[in-house]
C-alpha cells in the first residue's frame, strides 16, 4: 500500500500526541495530582494511530481500561480528557468517570470500561444499532489479551458473526494481563486463532508497525461496511510501563523489555519518513513539540478548572430526581 | 377490554412497537415461538424479524447489547427468560446499564427495558422459581417495575419503554392468566405511584406482584372477623411511593409486609426500615414481615406450598397485631 506524506505525518503526529499525553500523565500521577487507577499505553501508540485513521466520526467504538491514546486518536477533546483525569467539573464526564470511564458519545466513543469483557456486548449492541438505523456506520471494539478470556467474548463473537454485524474486534495484545504473561493465560498461540471458531477472519499483525495496523484495520472496516460481518484483529505490542502507574512490572524479563523498547513505533515511522526524504529531523521534532504543547495546554486547563460542586454527587443517576 | 396479564403485556408491546420504530424486542425464543410463557405470541408475524429478534442463549449478550444499542439511540426491550437468570448477567445490569449515565457525566443514556418473570408455585424448583427483585433495587440507576394486575402491567410497560432509564420489569408466572378490563390503545401508569388495591382502616398490608392477590384474599377473610385491611401495591419498587405507604400507615396504625422471596434482605426489609425511620409514631403495633423462609425453593409440591407465603399465614400475622 502506498501512503501519502500527509497520511504518514498524521500517523506520526497522533503517536507523538498520545506519547506526550501518557508521559505527562505518568509524571502527574507520580506527583499525586491524579487520583485512582491509571493504565497507560506507552509503547502501544501505533495501534491507536493506525486503527482510528480507518474510521469516521460517526463510527462507534468500545474501549477498555487502557484507552487514553485511542480516545485521542478518535478525536476526543484532550483538554476535557485531562480535566477528567484530574476529577474536575470540566472533564469529559464532569469528573464522575475518571480514567477508566472516559466516554464521548458525540464522538461515537461508547466508553472505557472498568469491567473487563463487558465491552464486547455493548459494542455488539452499538453495531446492531448501526445496522438497525440503516446507516453505513460500523463499530470497533478494542480489548486486551487478558480480557479475551472472559466468557462474554464468546457470546458476542458468536452473535456478531451469526448476524454479520458491522463490527471489528481488535485485540491489543501487549504481552500481559496484569502480571500474567500471554503464555500463562492463553491456550492458543494467538488470540486471533479463535476467529476460526466463529467463522470470521482472524489475523495477527505487528502492532508496533502503524502502517501494518492501518492496512489490516482498513480491510476489516471495509468488510464490515460491506455487510460481510466481523473480523478479529490482533496487534502484538508491549506495554512499557507497569499494569497501572505505581506497578514496577517486576514480572517482566528485563531482556524482553529492552528488546521491545528498541521496537518503539515512533522512531520506527520517523526513520522511514527521513529515509524516504518526506521529513527532516526538524519536522519530527516539530510534531513532537506540537503534541507536547497540546498537553501543556490540557494540563493548564485541568489545573485551572473548578472542582465539581458537591451537589453533582446526586445528579445523573437517573434522568430525573426520583 | 377483557385481557389476561400476558395479553396486556403483549398489547403494551404492540402499542409501542407500532408507535416508535426505534423499539424492538430481543431475547431467547421471543420470535415465532412466542416466548417461553407465550407472552410475545404473534408479535413476530406482525412486526417481522427486524423488530422481534430471536437471540442465541447468551444472557450477557442480550442485556449487554441493549446497553450499547440504547446508548446509540434505539429503545430495546429484551427478555431474560427467568428472574433466576438475572444472576448470569448481573454485571450488565449492575455495572453497565445502571452506571452509564452517571459515569459519563449525564452525556449518555440507556433507555432499555428488561422483561423477566418471577415466582414459585409451578414445581419449577430452586433455579426457576425465585423472586429476586430486591437484588437490583440495591443498585442506583435502575428502575424496578413489578405489576400485579393486567391493567397495571400494560400501563407500566408502556411507561417503562418510554422512560429514559434502564428498567427491569418483573412479570409473575401465577399472574399470566389473570384477566380483567384493560384500557385499549395508548395508556400509561406512572412509574413511582402506588395503588390502593383495597381500602381499609385497621391495618395496612404492603404487597406486590402475586402477593397482592394473596393479601386481597386474606383481607376478605379478615373482614369476616371485623378487621378492615388496606392493601397497598407499590407497583414499582424503585422509585418507591414512600408517601403513599406512610399515609396509609398513618391511617391504619399497623403495617404488615408480604413478600414472596425469602425474608432476609427482601424488599420488605427496606419498607420496614423506612416506616421505622420516618413513621414510628404512626404505628400502634410492631411491623410484621410475612415472607418465605430462608431456604432454596423446593421441588415437591408439598414442600413448595410450605415455602410460599399463604393466605393463612397472612391472616395469622394480621391477627397477631390485635
Ligand atoms: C472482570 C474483571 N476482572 C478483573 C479486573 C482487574 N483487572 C483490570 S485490568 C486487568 C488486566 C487486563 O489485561 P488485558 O486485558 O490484557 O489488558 P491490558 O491491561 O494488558 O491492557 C485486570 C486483571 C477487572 N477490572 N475486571
Amino acid at each position: 500500500m502506498e501512503f501519502s506524506k500527509e497520511q504518514l505525518f498524521d500517523f506520526y503526529q497522533t503517536m507523538a500526541t498520545c506519547r506526550a499525553f501518557e508521559s505527562r500523565v505518568s509524571e502527574l500521577f507520580a506527583a499525586g495530582k491524579i487520583p485512582g487507577f491509571v493504565h497507560l499505553s506507552l509503547g502501544q501508540e501505533a495501534i491507536a494511530a493506525g486503527v482510528f485513521a480507518c474510521v469516521e466520526k460517526d463510527d462507534k467504538c468500545g474501549l477498555h481500561h487502557r484507552s487514553h491514546g485511542e480516545m485521542i486518536a478518535k478525536g476526543g477533546d484532550i483538554n476535557k480528557m485531562m480535566a477528567e483525569l484530574f476529577g474536575k467539573a470540566t472533564g469529559t464526564c464532569k469528573g464522575k468517570g475518571g480514567s477508566m470511564h472516559l466516554a464521548d458519545m458525540d464522538m461515537g466513543l461508547l466508553g472505557a470500561n472498568g469491567i473487563l469483557g463487558a465491552g464486547f456486548a455493548i459494542a455488539a449492541g452499538a453495531a446492531f444499532a448501526c445496522r438497525y438505523n440503516e446507516t453505513n456506520d460500523i463499530t470497533l471494539c478494542l480489548f486486551g489479551d487478558g480480557q479475551s478470556n472472559r466468557g462474554p467474548l464468546h457470546e458476542s463473537f458468536n452473535v456478531a458473526a451469526l448476524w454479520k454485524l458491522p463490527i471489528v474486534w481488535i485485540c491489543e495484545n501487549n504481552g500481559f494481563g496484569l502480571s500474567n504473561p500471554v503464555k500463562g493465560h492463553l491456550a492458543t498461540d494467538n488470540v486471533s486463532d479463535r476467529a476460526a471458531a466463529y467463522g470470521m477472519p482472524g489475523v495477527t499483525v505487528d502492532g508496533n508497525d502503524v502502517l501494518a495496523v492501518y492496512e489490516t484495520t482498513q480491510e476489516a472496516v471495509k468488510r464490515a461496511r460491506r455487510g460481510d460481518g466481523p473480523s478479529l484483529l490482533e496487534f502484538k505490542t508491549w506495554r512499557w510501563h507497569g499494569h497501572f502507574e505505581g506497578d514496577p512490572g517486576l514480572y517482566k524479563d528485563p531482556k524482553d523489555q529492552e528488546e521491545w523498547l528498541k521496537k518503539d513505533p515512533i522512531p520506527r515511522l520517523g526513520n522511514m519518513l527521513i529515509k524516504k526524504k518526506y521529513a527532516t529531523q526538524e519536522d519530527l521534532d516539530q510534531m513532537k513539540a506540537i503534541g507536547e504543547a497540546k498537553i501543556d495546554a490540557a494540563v493548564k486547563f485541568a489545573e485551572e478548572s473548578p472542582w465539581p460542586d458537591a451537589s453533582e454527587l446526586y445528579t445523573d443517576v437517573y434522568d430525573r430526581q426520583l | 377490554m377483557q385481557m389476561t396479564y400476558a395479553e396486556a403485556i403483549r398489547d403494551g408491546l404492540r402499542v409501542e412497537l407500532k408507535r416508535d420504530p426505534k423499539v424492538y424486542l430481543a431475547g431467547e425464543d421471543v420470535g415465532p415461538f412466542g416466548g417461553c410463557f407465550g407472552v410475545t405470541a404473534g408479535l413476530f408475524d406482525e412486526f417481522g424479524p427486524k423488530r422481534i429478534v430471536d437471540t442465541p442463549i447468551s444472557e450477557n449478550f442480550i442485556v449487554g447489547h441493549a446497553v450499547g444499542s440504547s446508548a446509540c439511540g434505539l429503545r430495546p426491550v429484551v427478555e431474560v427468560m427467568f428472574d433466576d437468570f438475572i444472576t448470569v448477567c448481573f454485571d450488565e445490569f449492575a455495572n453497565q446499564a445502571a452506571k452509564v449515565r452517571y459515569m459519563f457525566g449525564g452525556k449518555a443514556k440507556v433507555p432499555m427495558v428488561c422483561l423477566t418473570i418471577n415466582g414459585a408455585g409451578v414445581g419449577a424448583a430452586a433455579q426457576h422459581s425465585q423472586s429476586l427483585e430486591a437484588l437490583l433495587t440495591h443498585i442506583p440507576g435502575l428502575i424496578t417495575v413489578i405489576p400485579s394486575t393486567p391493567a397495571d402491567a400494560k400501563g407500566l410497560l408502556i411507561a417503562a419503554i418510554r422512560d429514559d432509564n434502564p428498567v427491569i420489569f418483573y412479570e409473575h408466572k401465577q399472574l399470566l392468566g389473570v384477566s380483567e378490563d384493560v384500557p385499549e390503545g395508548d395508556y400509561t401508569v406512572p412509574i413511582g405511584k402506588a395503588d390502593i388495591k383495597r381500602e381499609g382502616s385497621d391495618v395496612t398490608i404492603v404487597a406486590w406482584s402475586w402477593m397482592v392477590q394473596k393479601s386481597l384474599a386474606a383481607a376478605e377473610e379478615l373482614a369476616k372477623d371485623g378487621i378492615s385491611v388496606e392493601v397497598l401495591d407499590p407497583r414499582t419498587l424503585v422509585p418507591l411511593d414512600k408517601e403513599a405507604i406512610l399515609k396509609s400507615v398513618g391511617k391504619t396504625g399497623r403495617l404488615v409486609i408480604v413478600q414472596e422471596s425469602c425474608k432476609t434482605m427482601g424488599f420488605g426489609s427496606e419498607i420496614a426500615a423506612i416506616v421505622a425511620e420516618e413513621g414510628l409514631d404512626l404505628l400502634n403495633a410492631p411491623i410484621i414481615r410475612v415472607a418465605a423462609p430462608n431456604t432454596p425453593i423446593p421441588f415437591s409440591p408439598v414442600l413448595e406450598q410450605e415455602y410460599i407465603p399463604s393466605v393463612e399465614k397472612i391472616v395469622a400475622a394480621v391477627k397477631s397485631l390485635f
